[in-house]
Order: C-alpha cells, then sequence, then structure tokens
C-alpha cells in the first residue's frame, strides 16, 4: 500500500504540532508496511527520511495537464492572499504583520504555470497564496506518482489533497489536528472553514484526533458522521532525557506552560492560583509563554495582588520548556479547547502530575491525570492543592501516568489509519 | 442427611461525602452529602428493601416457617433507616418476629476496622451487636465481617468475642481441590465454625440473572434449583450470600427477579432433603470437615478475591492509614459528634471508590461510584479528612507540655514514662526537645497546612 500524504512541516523544521505529529505517524506507518510519499512545501534536506520518501513541492514545475484542477481552484477564487489567517504566530509578528498590511496593497495573485514556484512553508503573510499553489503543484505530483491512496493534514494541505483526489481519482482521507473553532473560539475565520468543510465533504474518510474534535466536526460542520473516525493521537518520546535541576525557592511549583491565547485558559488557571496561595503559602506559581492575553494576565496578577506568588517567564524555547517541566511539582492545562494537546504527556513523561481541562481531547486517553472542567476554578484550585498537600497522590499519578504515556504507540494510531486506508480502497 | 441451603443477604449504604473543597478544610465541618444519601436510601427502599422484605414475609408465612434467611445489616445503614425510611426497620421487625431470620453480627460502620485496629474492630461489633439486639430482639451468634474479609487471625478475633460462626468467601486460592459446600473451622481456634459462599451459585443470582449474553440466560428457578440439588448430591451445603439490593435494586423488578424468588422455595421443598436453614441452624446440623487456612486476608471482591479493591493502591493505602492514626486521639477526646465523624469515615465504600482496578475490572465498580476518577474520590476524602484530624487535634484536652512529654517518650526518654507530677520541673524544657526532635516535619510543612504532622 502506498500512499500520497501531503503536510504542511515536518522534523526538524517545525512551529507547532502538526510537524511532530506527521513524523510520528509516517514512522508508525513504515513499521505497519505502509509506505509514505511526502509532500511538504518546501524541505530544506535534513528531513528524517527513514521512513519516508519526501517530495519538495518547490522542486515541482506545474504543466498544463493540470488545466481541470485549474478550474476547481477557479471556484475556490474567494480566497485572496491578505487575508491574516496565520495559525501558528508569534504574536508580536502578527501584529507587526497586521500593521504592514494595512499599510501595503493588497495584491492578487495570479496561477502560474510551466514554473516553479518557492514556498516559504511557514504560517506567514503569503499563507492563502502558498495554500492555493501547493494545491496546484499537488495536482502535478498527483500525475507523475504512483500510489493507493491520499492523506491530507489540516486545512492548509486540503486543496492540494482535493486537486490530488481530482486528478488521480484515488480515495481521500483528510486529517483533523485543530478546527478553526479550536483556534479562534467562535471568531472564525470564514474562509478557513469553508476550505475545512470543502475538504471534509470531498474526502472519503476524515480522520478526527480526538472525539471532541470529532463532535466540532459533526456539528459546526455538518459532516457524515459514518464517514468520520477518531484515532488518538500518539508521542514518540525516543532519546527522552530526565533533568535533574536544583531548585532556587524552597516552595512547591505549579506551572502554565504554553500559549498565552483564549484557546489555552490562562485566565482559570490565574484564578485557581489566587484561590489555592490564600489558603497554602508554600507555593509559587508559573504561566510560561507568550500570547496575546499575556498582559492582560500581568494586570490580572497584579489586581489580585498575588505577583510575589505569581511569575511569567516569556516565551520559553525547547531545551528551557524541559527544564521549566524540572522544576514544576505540578502541571495545569486548562485549554477551554484543545483538540489533542501533546503538552500534559511531556509533563507526565518528566513525571510531573498533571491536571487537564476535560475539554482537550488528551483528556479521553489520559486516566491517570486529574481533569476538571476549565471554567470550574473551585475544582482547579482544589486539585492544585491535593496534588501539593497529598504527597500519595502526586506520587501514584506520576507513576501510573508514565506508564500511560509510555503506551501510547504511533505505531497503534498508524495501524488504525491503515485500517481505513484498507476499506476505502477496496470500496 | 439432610442438607441445607443457606441464605445470607447484606443491607449496606454508604453515607456518601458530599464535595468538600479545600477552602472548607477548618471551616465547615459536615461531611456527608445528606441530599444524595436520602434519595438513594428512598429509591433503594422503595425499589428493593421494602418489596423484597414483604415478599420474604409472605415466603415464610406460605411454607410455615420452611423457609429461612439470614440479614446483616450494617449500623450506618440502620442509622440511616432511622433517619429517612423507618418503615423498613418495621418491616425487618416483622420478618424479625417470624423467627425464621437471623441476623449476623458485623462492624458497625461496615469498616476495615479488622485488618488494622482490634480494638475498634471489637468495639465496633459490640456497638453493632446490641443495637441489632435493642432493634430486633434478637443477640446476634454469627459473625460477618465486612465484605467477608477474612484470615486466621480474624477469627481468632472473632472466636475470642464469642461468636461460634462466621461467613466468607469459597475463595479458590484458598480451597484449592476443597469444596465450599461444607462446614469448616477457623485454623486457630477449631471452635469457629466456618461458612464457605459458594460463588458461582451466588453470583448466578447477584450478577449474571439479568445478562442476556448469559448462555443460561433467562434463569428460571427450575434451572436454578436442578443446579443446586446437583451441588447437594454430593455436597452439604450450598452458602448463597449476596447483598440484598440484588434484589429490585441491582437487578431491576423488571428483569423478573422477584418471580424468581417467589418459587424459589417451592421448587427446592418439593425435593424432600433439602431444607432452609439459617447459618446457626447448619452449624448445629452440620460437621465441620476441616480447619481451612488463610493466612492473608481474603474477601468476596473481584477476581482476586483478596482486599486489594480497598487496600490496593497508594491513595487507599494513604488515606486509610492517616484515619487509623488518628483513632488513639479519638478516643482521648471522646467526643460523640467526633467519634460518630470517624466511625462514618471508616466505611469501605470511601476506599472502594479510591480503585484504580476499575479502569480494567469494569461495570461492577463504577456502578457503585459517585465519583468520575479515583483521584477525585482520593482528593474529595483527604480534604475531608484533613478537617477532621484539624478538630482532633484542637479537642485534645492535652496542654503544650503534656505534648511534649509525648514526643519526648516516643522518642524513648524513660523519663517521661515516670508520673507527670515528678516531671513538672523538666517539663518546661521538654516541648524544646519535641520541636528539635522533629525537625523535618517542621520545616518542610509550615504550620497552617492543615494535613501537617498527622
Amino acid at each position: 500500500m502506498k500512499v500520497l500524504m501531503f503536510g504542511w512541516e515536518f522534523p526538524p523544521h517545525i512551529s507547532g504540532g502538526l510537524g511532530t505529529a506527521c513524523y510520528g505517524l509516517t514512522k508508525g506507518l513504515a513499521n505497519n508496511g505502509v509506505e509514505v510519499l511526502f509532500v511538504m512545501p518546501t524541505a530544506t534536506g535534513d528531513e528524517d527520511k527513514s521512513a519516508v520518501s519526501i517530495i519538495d513541492a518547490s522542486e515541482i514545475e506545474v504543466s498544463e495537464s493540470c488545466r481541470n484542477v485549474r478550474d476547481f481552484l477557479e471556484k475556490v477564487q474567494f480566497i485572496r492572499i491578505g487575508s491574516n489567517l496565520i495559525p501558528y504566530i508569534d504574536p508580536q509578528e502578527f501584529t507587526e504583520m497586521l500593521s504592514n498590511l494595512q499599510q501595503g496593497q493588497i495584491e492578487e495573485f495570479k496561477l502560474g504555470f510551466g514554473q516553479k514556484y518557492k514556498f516559504s512553508g511557514k504560517y506567514g503573510k503569503t499563507l492563502m497564496e502558498e495554500v492555493v499553489r501547493y494545491a496546484l503543484v499537488g495536482a502535478e505530483i498527483a500525475l507523475r506518482n504512483d500510489f493507493d491512496v491520499i492523506h491530507a493534514h489540516d486545512w492548509l494541505t486540503y486543496l492540494a489533497g482535493v486537486a490530488a483526489k481530482r486528478v488521480s481519482g484515488k480515495p481521500l482521507v483528510v486529517h483533523m489536528h485543530a478546527t478553526e473553532f479550536d483556534r479562534s473560539g467562535n471568531n472564525i475565520n470564514t474562509e478557513v472553514f469553508d476550505i475545512e468543510k470543502m475538504g471534509m465533504r470531498e474526502a472519503d474518510r476524515v480522520v478526527a484526533v480526538s472525539h471532541l474534535t470529532r463532535n466540532i466536526i459533526l456539528n459546526k460542520y455538518g459532516i457524515n458522521p459514518e464517514k468520520v473516525i477518531t484515532v488518538h493521537n500518539a508521542v514518540d518520546f525516543q532519546g527522552f532525557e530526565h533533568l535533574h535541576i536544583e531548585r532556587g525557592v524552597p516552595e512547591q511549583i505549579v506551572t502554565f506552560l504554553g500559549r498565552i491565547t483564549y484557546q489555552k485558559g490562562p485566565e482559570y488557571f490565574i484564578e485557581a492560583a489566587n484561590k489555592v496561595i490564600k489558603r497554602y503559602p508554600n507555593v509559587r506559581f508559573v504561566m510560561a509563554g507568550n500570547g496575546d492575553l499575556l498582559k492582560r494576565c500581568i494586570r490580572r496578577v497584579a489586581k489580585l495582588g498575588i505577583a510575589h506568588k505569581f511569575h511569567f517567564t516569556g516565551f520559553l524555547r525547547g531545551g528551557e520548556v524541559k527544564q521549566m517541566f524540572a522544576y514544576s511539582d505540578v502541571y495545569v492545562m486548562p485549554s477551554v479547547s484543545e483538540p489533542f494537546g501533546i503538552s500534559p504527556l511531556e509533563a507526565m513523561r518528566s513525571n510531573v502530575p498533571t491536571i487537564i481541562s476535560k475539554q482537550s481531547g488528551v483528556a479521553e486517553v489520559l486516566r491517570h491525570a486529574i481533569k476538571v472542567d476549565f471554567w470550574d476554578i473551585d475544582a482547579m484550585a482544589d486539585s492544585i492543592y491535593a496534588l501539593l498537600a497529598y504527597p500519595a497522590l502526586s506520587a501514584m499519578s506520576v507513576k501510573h501516568g508514565l506508564n500511560e504515556v509510555n503506551s501510547l504507540k504511533w505505531d497503534a494510531a498508524a495501524y488504525r489509519v491503515s485500517e481505513i486506508y484498507s476499506a476505502i480502497i477496496k470500496k | 442427611m439432610e442438607k441445607s441451603i443457606c441464605f445470607y443477604f447484606q443491607v449496606h449504604q454508604p453515607d456518601r461525602l458530599r464535595l468538600y473543597r479545600f477552602f472548607d478544610i477548618g471551616r465547615e465541618s459536615h461531611y456527608f452529602d445528606d441530599f444524595a444519601n436520602r434519595t438513594i436510601l428512598r429509591r433503594v427502599a422503595e425499589r428493593c428493601y421494602l418489596p423484597a422484605n414483604s415478599l420474604l414475609l409472605e415466603l415464610i408465612k406460605k411454607y410455615n416457617g420452611a423457609f429461612k434467611v439470614a440479614f446483616s445489616i450494617s449500623g450506618v445503614a440502620i442509622e440511616q433507616f432511622e433517619r429517612y425510611a423507618p418503615e423498613v426497620i418495621s418491616s425487618f421487625r416483622e420478618l424479625a418476629k417470624t423467627g425464621c431470620v437471623e441476623f449476623l453480627a458485623e462492624t458497625y460502620s461496615h469498616s476495615l476496622a479488622s485488618l488494622i485496629s482490634p480494638a475498634e474492630f471489637k468495639e465496633q461489633v459490640m456497638i453493632q451487636s446490641s443495637k441489632i439486639e435493642s432493634l430486633f430482639g434478637f443477640k446476634p451468634a454469627v459473625f460477618r465481617n465486612t465484605e467477608l474479609i477474612y484470615s486466621d487471625l480474624i477469627g481468632s478475633m472473632v472466636s475470642d468475642m464469642g461468636f461460634t460462626a462466621m461467613l466468607t468467601e469459597g475463595a479458590k486460592h484458598i480451597l484449592g481441590w476443597k469444596s465450599p459446600n461444607y462446614l469448616y473451622t477457623n485454623a486457630i481456634n477449631p471452635r469457629l465454625k466456618l461458612l464457605l459462599k459458594n460463588f458461582n451459585l451466588s453470583d448466578d443470582i447477584a450478577f449474571r440473572f439479568s445478562n442476556r449474553a448469559w448462555s443460561n440466560w433467562p434463569l428460571t428457578s427450575d434451572k436454578y434449583v436442578t443446579w443446586i440439588s446437583d451441588t447437594l448430591a454430593k455436597d452439604d451445603i450450598v452458602n448463597l450470600f449476596m447483598d440484598y439490593e440484588t434484589f429490585g435494586e441491582h437487578q431491576s423488578a423488571s428483569t423478573g427477579i422477584f418471580e424468581f424468588m417467589r418459587h424459589l422455595p417451592e421448587a427446592v421443598l418439593s425435593r424432600t432433603n433439602v431444607t432452609f436453614d439459617t447459618p446457626s441452624q447448619v452449624c448445629a446440623k452440620h460437621q465441620p470437615v476441616a480447619p481451612l487456612h488463610v493466612p492473608f486476608p481474603i474477601s468476596w471482591a473481584d477476581e482476586e478475591r483478596d482486599t486489594s479493591a480497598w487496600l490496593g493502591n497508594e491513595l487507599q493505602n494513604e488515606a486509610f492509614n492517616k484515619l487509623y492514626s488518628a483513632e488513639s486521639d479519638v478516643r482521648r477526646v471522646n467526643d460523640p459528634k467526633l467519634l460518630s465523624d470517624f466511625r462514618r469515615l471508616q466505611e469501605s465504600d470511601h476506599f472502594y471508590y479510591m480503585c484504580t482496578k476499575f479502569f480494567s475490572d469494569g461495570a461492577v465498580h463504577s456502578y457503585f461510584n459517585p465519583y468520575d476518577t479515583p483521584y477525585e474520590a482520593f482528593i474529595n476524602y483527604m480534604n475531608v479528612l484533613s478537617d477532621f484530624l484539624l478538630r482532633v487535634e484542637k479537642a485534645l484536652p492535652t496542654a503544650p507540655p503534656i505534648s511534649g512529654t509525648v514526643i519526648a517518650q516516643r522518642n524513648g526518654s524513660k523519663k517521661a514514662e515516670a508520673p507527670l507530677k515528678a516531671q513538672k520541673s523538666k517539663l518546661k524544657a521538654k516541648p524544646k526537645t519535641g520541636m528539635v526532635a522533629n525537625p523535618k516535619a517542621g520545616d518542610k510543612k509550615p504550620k497552617s497546612k492543615p494535613k501537617s504532622g498527622k
């Protein structure tokens, strides 16, 4: 079995969880005997090719034979560059970019043939243009290669997936790692929503990373439930090392780590922290990360008068993240909406007991994390307190949590995906 | 020789805890979810206790005393009946009057005290026995421990308290090739007889009765009696031990469980040599065949038939040990309200809710569990326990110098054992020794932290 897979990023060059997930899945598929042709906008050559053949879309010339795809793409001409939808961007960059856009002209783009297009492969301001061009190249790649099934990851690649299906007639699987509702709450970008919906309608199967995501797909996009299948993500901790760090403060540390945005629920963390600090002196809270709610959070902490116990670190890079986990006694992920959520797994892997919101996909696969509703700050405070004050609880949670995290294997997830392939190929 | 069928039903309802946040610690000391407890008790009374009692009464009258059963009713359940459904007590009284019902002794608060504190265990059994006697005019002579927990030591303890027989599980790993369908004796004190539950035949009613995936569904009285008589062709006794809530609650009335029970006596009694007997009568009729060696505690729960459903993980052990660490202090304070809370916090159900086995051991556990996860159960229980321990600490009559003496005593000071008066002059220095003696505990945990120390 051979699959043509469209992704947007691949390790080592990643900016979100998507690349990591694609990497894990392709490796798992290889172990299940599925051959993967992985297409990405721009390859740098240092990707791990042990499990996949990588096609660099920037190296592909688009030929005239893709005319029917062009027709299809004209229908999605509502897409204009200049739309400021950038899913995984640093908020500061975002503000700069927005002001640039407002100053500059909004350019139309034209579809060119007979030439290569140099993709940036980033989530920059030409994102929409790249998405459409990627689709064109995708069709070309589909013409030139032989495969049994197409698999497209997240909305960025859906047009490419659909285009490839149009020219090849092969079945299409689209993979929802996050929906527009997860990224933006209810103020969605309708263009992205339309691409997501179109991709899922055209697809033969939709893979959702959690039941939570599946429900959003059914309820908000109105996709036929029969073709939406949940395959939970897994995690690959090969080469993971434990850090041992001497702590500078005597207090126990409770950590929030993630983008400080609406989706991640940082404000609930602050309110819960306030409740704990009032009753339990031996604790400090840390909020690590950056985001558009950061300033508001700092103001709130100051207003509550807990700033001497509540600290902000700003954005943390890879090594610092590991350090932060090593410092922590409790990790909290109070996400308002989280399609899956890898970071609790990283925390548990670092032996940090973890509290996660029930509104996260990862809550469906973890039994040894403590689960609360994101809005229930009393329950959150109570759980934080319990993990700090009752050592038996954290010991137990850590011990079993580690086993549990280690049992979430990509091979198992990939097996389920390969079953989905088989089902639609036979059809 | 006559063969016996022995029915014993367990009646118990736990005092479920309310949602108790850590903010409440030290502020609010009402621990129980009165609304849930009342609602559930009234529901079970209507579906099970009342209709089942009236059915048993009807059967006893119909067969003129040939149909007999035994009950064990936990003290905390009796308290709930008195509070929320006194008519249930009256209907048990009606049954007691027939003389065909035996009441067994157990621990008052359905506790696991037999595993940790002989003193508390004996006291609870005594209160329970006198409660039963005062309500039903029947002095229990046979004992059944919480969840049928039994070991050689527990058995000998029970024997020392004057009981003649005890009920426990016919656990396979204990019996090996032996059959549960005979009378056995305690390995230490052979005067204590043991009745073993036939778990196959008991669970056919208690767990499998309504299971349509079961190859023997639907189970009729006649079919069931064939199984019993097959068993009794060789063996002496069939002990059918189960939760009373099987009738109408676990197996709802619509499954036909009441009709099954209604026809069972007739089907049995039509076979001449089989009679219904209460545990005491079984002991009088039959001779024990052998002593039974049970070095480690067994119970009637789960596949393992051990105590791991209550004390199988770190959470349960921590909560359990913390609770009983306060036992001596509670006794010293001797405050009725504290003692009552102490007893109710001992109910085995609280520890059952913290069991992580139900992740694999499915249906039975989740059915009985008000919490989503064992972690929530533990957090809630520990919050309550923290408050309870604070109250005990506050109520302790002793002044600080004396607690210094106690610490010194714990640290092996012989002087502290001498009469207090003689030590008065030295006592002033003692508190300091006490503080220094426990520097680690003092450093790590600030004093305001509720759980500190004890």
